[in-house]
């Protein structure tokens, strides 16, 4: 296990790149805490998977450095690197039993018979794979070979890191909760330092204490789970976590309030009347539906997805959801919608602002 | 027009991938195939399509036997998980194609391509070729070219899966609406409890190449007939325990006794299996729970702490089975902690041995 740290780094694929655009990879210095869970969530092309393989060693950056344990790494090849990865798609020997694939990294380092058997022991037990230890890879289920890579990626005890790169986008979704809670448990057990790539917000929250949100080559906020959901740094990631996302009205702000459309919204913060852009931002969880005060809203219709109903509006011209629990009492005559005060944030020009406490 | 599968069921080498199938979709109306990897979705959708032949059984569309025609004499559109377009014609060629193929004048063919771009918000992108585009404009592009074909029945094998979540979300949001304008019949494969949900529409689940259930997806949602049907439409799975039902009365195995409706009790006692979904279980207090004397309460460990910002998802274990929880807000829990755990009567399920639902939070069905 190691401290990962990343100073300076960026990348370019276009050879003498040297403009902010032709970056993947923007500036970023960050240190990889040994033994955190870490996730990097963005969608496709926001540089995350470049991230990581500049982390395994399969890139080499074009500028900036990579220190595992405070040694210079940035030149050293993958294999060199001493990195367990585990890919989207099952990287299994089909001709090998379970047993013999769980093995295997541990044989071509030299480790002793026994020591080998209680760690594939250990290893399967945790991740449920027992019962198919002596059957041939070939002929399980995409499901169990998936099993078998993430198994294989857990059996080295002495790694620096272990790298997820969307590992459960092939498996159902309901064998997806039994998997998350087995990597969870292996990593309270064994507190390798991980990093998971994932587009899928449900994932990153789930498995990381820390979560690193990209776009665009820019990493926008690390923080907790919560803090990404509560206090977005930017409005695009109070856009892509939570489902659905942020509403966002653009708003005047006079102290403590803001003004959408001419009513007047209470704040739960104070702001200096701020220049540029500004838009407050409200998630659907925290509007209620009300008879009375609030803003008037117009209903446009309502999804019964079983655990909770969304319900689409408009307030003015813009377009508002509404997540109401289900058994949570509502009907179209309850038309005004009142703002959680304390949930709502302030964006600049696409980034939050503090604001100081009432 | 409606589509009728009468009997169907296909083997293959032996193995049974479809169960003898009965059923029957409208027009203008969107199918769901809900089911796990292997449980005979696109088997299913390649027999409606007449890509594959089934082993018994008839197949109607509007009235007429169509079991031994071929997929070309269908009048059929199919979308794959895979973003299939034609990789040297522009957008606006790969929409146009089917259109010409049915020999439409130029003019028609134009206005048809660019009323449909604009639906799918391609109109940008018109002259791009496909592999320029994002992984979503490409399945918008292939949604377009089944579309425009004008197809009386519109397959759709798991759309959306090789896109970003957000990009999902996005998506999966005009496709109903897109659909209702379409008026063909639309049947849509995945593997996601709450996909189905957010579509809509009607649902069948599917479990081992049988049709568990059919009908609207809220009311297959909200009263599964079997546990298994229970099971595939669940997402986290259901939880479940084993329980023995003296009058009206359920004993667990640790010899906990939990009073339960006065309308069960007509049940004949015995062994019964005991379903609740992961958002009915109340954490600490009965308070949310409407009638609390119906309420009761067993004891459980926290296994796993998984907070998505909204809500807390807790893997709990109660004797030697693990419960999800679903619980609004942040929990402040370690692994390990015993926490009381309430369900509330009225939102049970009760199967019978055989797995058949006998009663729910409504009474005896």
């Amino acid at each position: 296990m190691a401290q990962i740290t990343l100073s300076n780094l960026a990348h370019t694929y276009i050879p003498g790149g040297a403009h902010d655009s032709d970056f993947a990879l923007k500036t970023l210095n960050h240190v990889w805490e040994e033994g955190g869970a870490y996730a990097l969530l963005g969608p496709s092309g926001c540089g995350k998977t470049t991230l990581l393989n500049i982390i395994s060693g399969l890139i080499t950056p074009s500028h900036g450095r990579v220190f595992f344990d405070g040694v210079d790494v940035t030149d050293l090849p993958a294999e060199k690197r001493d990195i367990a990865q585990v890919f989207q798609f099952p990287v299994v020997y089909d001709t090998m039993t379970v047993r013999e694939n769980l093995a295997f990294p541990l044989k071509n380092r030299g480790l002793a018979i026994p020591d080998i058997q209680a760690r594939v022991a250990l290893i399967a037990e945790m991740i449920g794979l027992e019962s198919v230890l002596d059957q041939r890879a070939r002929g399980l289920t995409t499901d169990a070979k998936q099993k078998i890579s993430l198994a294989r990626g857990m059996v080295r005890e002495s790694v620096n890191a272990i790298l997820f790169d969307e590992p459960l986008t092939v498996i159902d979704p309901q064998l997806k909760w039994e998997l998350r809670t087995q990597l969870k448990s292996l990593h309270r057990e064994f507190g390798h330092t991980m990093i998971y790539v994932t587009h899928d917000q449900v994932e990153a929250l789930t498995f990381a204490d820390t979560v690193v949100m990209m776009n665009e080559g820019r990493v926008l906020q690390m923080g907790t789970p919560e803090s990404l959901f509560e206090t977005p740094a930017h409005t695009f990631v109070g856009h892509f976590i939570g489902s659905p996302g942020m509403n966002f009205f653009d708003a005047q702000i006079e102290g403590s309030d803001a003004m959408i459309y001419g009513q007047r919204v209470p704040l739960g913060r104070r702001y200096k009347t701020p220049s540029g852009r500004i838009q407050i931002g409200i998630r659907p969880e925290y509007i209620q539906f009300t008879k009375e005060g609030g803003l008037p809203a117009v209903i446009k219709h309502v999804e019964d997805i079983g655990r909770r109903r969304i319900v689409h509006a408009e307030v003015a011209e813009s377009s508002v959801k509404v997540s109401v629990p289900d058994g949570c009492p509502f009907d179209i005559t309850m038309n005004r919608l009142r703002f959680d005060p304390d949930k709502i944030n302030i964006f600049v020009d696409g980034w939050r602002a503090q604001g100081e406490t009432l | 027009m409606s589509l009728k599968l009468l009997g169907v069921s296909q083997v293959v080498d032996g193995l049974l991938h479809i169960a003898p199938t009965d059923l029957v979709l409208e027009k203008g109306t969107m199918n769901v195939l809900l089911g796990p990897t292997s449980s005979g979705k696109t088997s299913l959708m390649r027999l409606m399509a007449g890509l594959d032949k089934p082993s018994a059984g008839r197949i109607f569309s509007s009235g007429v036997d169509v079991t031994h025609q071929r997929v070309q004499q269908r009048n059929v559109a199919m979308v794959y998980q895979e973003f299939i377009n034609y990789p040297g014609m522009t957008v606006y060629e790969n929409i146009a194609s089917p259109l010409r193929l049915q020999g439409q004048t130029k003019v028609d063919v134009d206005r048809t391509v660019r009323a449909t771009a604009e639906m799918l918000k391609l109109t940008s992108v018109l002259q791009h070729r496909p592999l320029d585009l994002s992984g979503g404009q490409q399945q918008r592009c292939a949604l377009a070219r089944a579309l425009v074909k004008g197809a009386e029945l519109v397959l759709l094998d798991e759309p959306l899966a090789n896109l970003d979540y957000k990009l999902r979300e996005e998506l999966r949001a005009e496709i109903p609406k897109i659909f209702e304008q379409a008026g063909s019949i639309f049947v849509y494969a995945t593997t996601e409890p709450e996909e189905a949900l957010l579509l809509g529409g009607n649902t069948a689940t599917l479990w081992e190449g049988q049709v568990t259930q059919f009908g609207s997806t809220l009311s297959v949602y909200r009263q599964p007939k079997t546990l298994t049907t229970a099971r595939v439409f669940s997402d986290p799975p259901m939880n479940s325990i084993v329980v023995t039902k003296t009058a009206d009365t359920l004993s667990l195995n640790n010899g906990a006794v939990l009073r339960v409706r006065d309308e069960w009790a007509v049940l004949s006692d015995g062994s019964y299996t005991l379903g609740f979904r992961a958002h009915h279980l109340q954490i600490g207090s009965p308070e949310a729970i409407e009638q609390a004397s119906q309420a009761f309460q067993v004891q459980c460990t926290v296994v796993a702490i998984e907070v998505t910002g909204s809500e807390t998802f807790l893997h709990l274990r109660y004797e030697e089975l693990i419960w999800v929880a679903i619980t609004p807000g942040l929990q402040k829990m370690t692994v390990g902690d015993a926490v009381d755990v309430w369900l509330d009567v009225a939102q049970l399920f009760l199967f019978d041995g055989a797995g058949s639902l006998v009663a729910d939070g409504d009474g005896v069905i």
